[in-house]
């Protein structure tokens, strides 16, 4: 299980999992789990279109994973904000199907493309992408406050001067960047998985903002780990652990809130009687 | 005029069978997506919708897998998929999107299970192009009654609840007020959704079960307040769009030397995307027209006193 050609996977799989914490807890807070699903999958259109031209899938994946994240924000400015989630992702993923028509790309590879190859990691691509890793939480602790501000109490946002629709577009950015550098190696529709179950169940135990963030972070760490480790073991694809183990771990947090809910209120009637 | 006639029509489109079951499923479909769709994007549930479409996929590969009938599974996942996103939480709109999130999550992580099994016990070559992707050329006449069926069922649902899930959506307080059942009224549109977009993912492909359930809707909606204009406008831009779309499938086999085509999902959400952008621009159009009148006379007044 960690003999030499796992290395990298290790290593890569421990960049990714802080990342889509951090991320993901915005997007739960948020409420933006359909742009937080429509961009790493329409970017997938971007790795075919890389595939046509010949040139490399990261450079695909960061452009169209950004187009999309633009598209959504631009459409989204007139009507309806999840209607725009909705076209935005169907016309990139239209492109996609039009590029993979004319591409003669074997079927494994667009379903590692979807579903994550974390096995095939080489080296050369553990740099660039540390390198979007650290821009993705640099990205978040610069806009720290104003998401904030602007995802929890969005009318005193507006009050202090903090562009509502301007944050969106920044925070759907560093969703775009982070959706660039995990695409090849979670998958395009498990970084959705990676970004929503931890960070669900993290807000679940805690209101604490700061804790929360930390929870989220280490139950990701531990939802990749036990995938890879599972992975390797019983010879499945990686996806299906991480969408299960993220299920799990959210009806787990939900489990525990209530169960602590019924107990403050079993105290405080106790205490009351 | 033939000339042109033939330019449009490439030949042997009107004789084609693919094109002419085609044209009758994507119909069909479309129908069923605009007017199950005005509802899905009034209730903002556009995700819900999309989500539907990948869950059931799930289920169109887990019944490849089992040996059932791809539409058995796509609409059967597809209901239990609404179920449980109703228990968790789509009636409250902050928890409805977490919900739709959770589920969504892992029915992907199932659909990856199912599609490796697929792929590597070898059975079914192309699975995951099929199940993600689909073409609507590649239904057959075989699937017609099902999907007629499906979607009377789906139609059927939304008609009888019509009413009062109209009132619930746009207003769920007076709705409540007046003794409408709104869980069960939102429970009911939700098995009509799931209905409706297994059918279409079937049918189509996941990629145009979304676009046909969302875009000739949100359209229709930027033309007009009115219930039933809208319903009416969904459907006309769905068929148009679909059939459009299949046409220019066709004839782009004729374009270019390769002889090579593009895929018919592709045209169609081209078709639909731009007639929402056209919509859109309508819309504004009709809204500064009838803003100007008003506010000429308060833009000439300062002009008025300076004269």
């Amino acid at each position: 299980m960690f003999a030499s050609f796992m290395i990298n996977t290790w290593l890569i799989a421990t960049i990714v999992a802080p990342v889509a914490g951090v991320v993901g807890f915005f997007v739960v807070l948020r409420g933006s789990a359909f742009p937080a699903h429509a961009i790493p999958k329409g970017a997938f259109a971007g790795a075919a279109g890389a595939a046509l031209l010949g040139v490399s899938t990261l450079l695909g994946l960061a452009v169209f994973s950004l187009l999309g994240a633009l598209g959504i924000g631009t459409l989204g400015r007139r009507g309806r904000h999840d209607v725009a989630t909705a076209l935005a992702l169907v016309m990139m993923l239209a492109l996609g199907a039009a590029f993979l028509s004319r591409t003669t790309e074997y079927e494994p590879e667009i379903y590692s493309l979807l579903f994550g190859e974390v096995l095939g990691v080489s080296s050369t691509e553990l740099l660039p992408v540390s390198c979007l890793g650290v821009a993705c939480i640099a990205g978040v602790m610069v806009l720290y406050r104003p998401l904030m501000l602007s995802s929890v109490v969005p009318d005193v946002a507006e009050a202090r001067g903090i562009r509502g629709h301007r944050i969106e577009i920044c925070f759907l950015i560093v969703v775009a960047l982070a959706t660039a550098m995990t695409v090849p190696v979670v998958g395009a529709l498990l970084i959705f998985s990676l970004m929503i179950g931890p960070p669900a169940a993290a807000r679940s135990l805690t209101a604490r903002p700061g804790l929360a963030m930390l929870l989220s972070i280490a139950i990701a760490l531990v939802t990749v780990w036990v995938a890879i480790a599972a992975s390797y073991v019983y010879n499945w694809p990686i996806g299906f652990f991480v969408g299960a183990l993220g299920a799990v771990a959210y009806g787990a947090g939900r489990a525990w809130a209530a169960w602590r809910r019924t107990r403050t209120v079993r105290v405080a009637g106790a205490v009351a009687a | 005029m033939h000339q042109i006639y033939t330019r449009v029509f490439e030949p042997g489109f009107f004789a084609s069978s693919p094109v002419h079951v085609a044209i009758v499923i994507g119909g069909i479909v479309a129908v069923v997506s605009a007017v199950t769709g005005v509802f899905t994007v009034m209730r903002g549930q556009s995700f819900g919708g999309h989500a539907l479409g990948d869950v059931s996929a799930a289920g169109g590969s887990g019944a490849l897998l089992a040996g059932f009938s791809p539409i058995a599974g796509f609409v059967g996942l597809g209901i239990v998929g609404a179920g449980v996103m109703d228990l968790i939480g789509v009636q409250r709109l902050r928890g409805r999107d977490l919900a739709t999130g959770i589920v969504l999550g892992a029915a992907i992580g199932l659909s990856a299970l199912f599609l490796y099994v697929d792929a590597s016990s070898g059975a079914t070559t192309g699975a995951t192009q099929q199940i993600l992707f689909g073409s609507i050329f590649t239904a057959t006449s075989a699937t017609i009654s099902v999907v007629v069926i499906l979607g009377a069922l789906a139609l059927g649902t939304v008609a009888v609840v019509c009413r009062p899930l109209l009132l619930a959506t746009v207003s769920p307080d007076i709705a409540a007020a007046r003794g409408v059942p709104i869980r069960l009224v939102g429970v009911a549109y939700m098995l009509a959704l799931a209905v409706s977009v297994g059918l279409s993912s079937v049918a189509t492909g996941a990629i145009l079960s979304t676009a046909l359930l969302i875009g000739p809707a949100a359209a229709a909606l930027r033309l007009t307040r009115r219930m039933s204009w809208a319903v009416l406008a969904a459907c006309l831009i769905g068929v148009a769009a679909t059939w459009l779309g299949i046409l220019l499938t066709y004839d782009s086999y004729y374009w270019g030397r390769s002889r090579q085509g593009l895929p018919v999902s592709f045209f169609i959400v081209a078709v639909v995307f731009v007639s929402y952008l056209l919509c859109g621009l309508v819309s504004r159009r009709a809204a500064t027209r009838r803003a100007t009148p008003a506010a000429r006379p308060a833009a000439a007044g300062p002009d008025q006193v300076a004269a």
